[in-house]
């Protein structure tokens, strides 16, 4: 592997290493990126794309990248490309589906997620949300628990009322550290001072005591 | 030749007649003939294929004909976790099933929302059909899917289906109707 990432490197002197715990890993311009990519696939064997996604930086710039892993099928090695966004409210890559017919799900699954607009794509479109939808709910910005919209189907409306609400999050969302004993590791709630009964004491109308199940009966 | 026995039931005698209330023999017919529509989603519905199965034998209690088509089922089984983007097509093919007609909430996710408390979930199918029973774990067991199906036929048979060919059936609200 040294001996072709010193080749990949050379042909491609545009590229930085990035830091990366197990494969090779490098930073390409956004202007490089496909060209990079097909010379991966045609001359290096990286014949396959394992993942293609995005990270939403947030408050650094560029604010969103696209990440490609590619694997060689054939020497079982791994190679991710990075490359960062143009534009900030709208981040515009340019599409891979000519060289992986998988990154046409891909795209649009990051496109969903993320809105990152994926130029030459033939059919960029959500994936998993439904097609009007208005937010990108990975976005860094975007509350876990969700915003309140319509539901799309008129029928589902009519018959229950309903509308697609926050989901309570009960003190969440909820981590797991890494470190410390098995205990340090359990998940807790990002609030830990919340829980049932305070949240009905808070309620108006209700006085305070136990929770109404544990309330003795008169 | 012919021979007669007179022990026994006698058509003769009796006249082919039993009398019943008609609630008794409706609700006796809907309760050991509940054709689910098997609303499988996600893991609960490997438990519900396993009830299906002959080890557990849903078949004993006249459920086993799972029906594909709303048209043709009694009983949706919501066995998993419902997306808002599914909770369209099940609230459209709970509406597309006819009346007599009940839901079943398999499991913490179609109950509650179970550990998905996220933008994508929908907090419990209660919340787009009236739900009749409801199953905890995650996923139950297929005893538990057999207990709560049995608590369903003791539903059933307390319905007055009688009066209710007359009037729309009486269904729970939906949970966080707004009044």
């Amino acid at each position: 592997m040294n001996t072709r990432t010193q080749t990949i490197e050379e042909a491609h002197p545009y590229i930085t290493e990035r830091e990366s715990a197990d494969w090779p890993a490098y930073n390409c311009p956004q202007e490089n990126v496909v060209e990079l990519l097909r010379y991966l696939k045609d001359e290096q064997d990286f014949d396959f794309l394992s993942d293609l996604t995005a990270i939403d930086h947030f408050d650094t710039r560029p604010r969103f990248e696209v990440v490609y892993h590619v694997y060689s099928t054939e020497r079982h090695e791994y190679l991710r490309v990075v490359t960062p966004c143009s534009g900030e409210a709208d981040p515009v890559c340019p599409s891979v589906v000519d060289l992986w017919a998988t990154a046409d799900w891909h795209e649009r699954e990051a496109f969903d997620m993320f809105g990152i607009q994926f130029e030459g794509h033939p059919d960029l479109r959500r994936i998993l949300m439904w097609d009007s939808y208005p937010y990108h709910p990975l976005r860094k910005e975007f509350p876990l628990a969700g915003k309140e919209v319509e539901f799309p189907d008129e029928d589902l409306v009519e018959a229950t009322g309903k509308t697609v609400e926050p989901a309570p999050m009960m003190g969440g969302p909820f981590h797991a550290s890494h470190t410390g004993s098995m205990v340090d590791r359990e998940p807790r709630a990002d609030d830990e001072s919340w829980n049932e009964h305070n949240e009905r004491r808070d309620t108006p109308g209700e006085e305070p005591g136990p929770p109404r199940e544990l309330r003795g009966k008169h | 030749m012919t021979t007669t026995s007179d022990y026994a039931y006698n058509s003769k005698i009796e006249g082919e007649v039993i009398v019943s209330r008609s609630d008794a023999v409706i609700n006796w017919i809907r309760r050991h003939s509940v054709w689910p529509m098997p609303m499988g989603l996600a893991c609960c519905a490997i438990e519900l294929m396993s009830s299906g199965g002959s080890r557990f034998d849903i078949s004993r209690f006249g459920m086993e004909v799972m029906r594909f088509s709303p048209r043709q089922s009694d009983c949706m089984i919501v066995a998993g976790t419902v997306t808002y983007k599914m909770a369209q097509v099940v609230r459209r093919i709970y509406d597309q099933m006819a009346e007599p007609k009940w839901v079943v909430a398999m499991g913490a996710c179609a109950s509650s929302g179970g550990m998905y408390r996220s933008y994508a979930t929908l907090q419990g199918v209660d919340r787009i059909v009236p739900v009749d029973i409801y199953i905890s774990g995650c996923p139950p067991r297929p005893e538990a899917l057999l207990d709560g199906m049995m608590r369903l036929q003791e539903k059933i048979k307390n319905e007055s289906s009688t009066r209710d060919l007359f009037r729309n059936r009486p269904v729970r609200d939906l949970t966080f109707q707004k009044k």
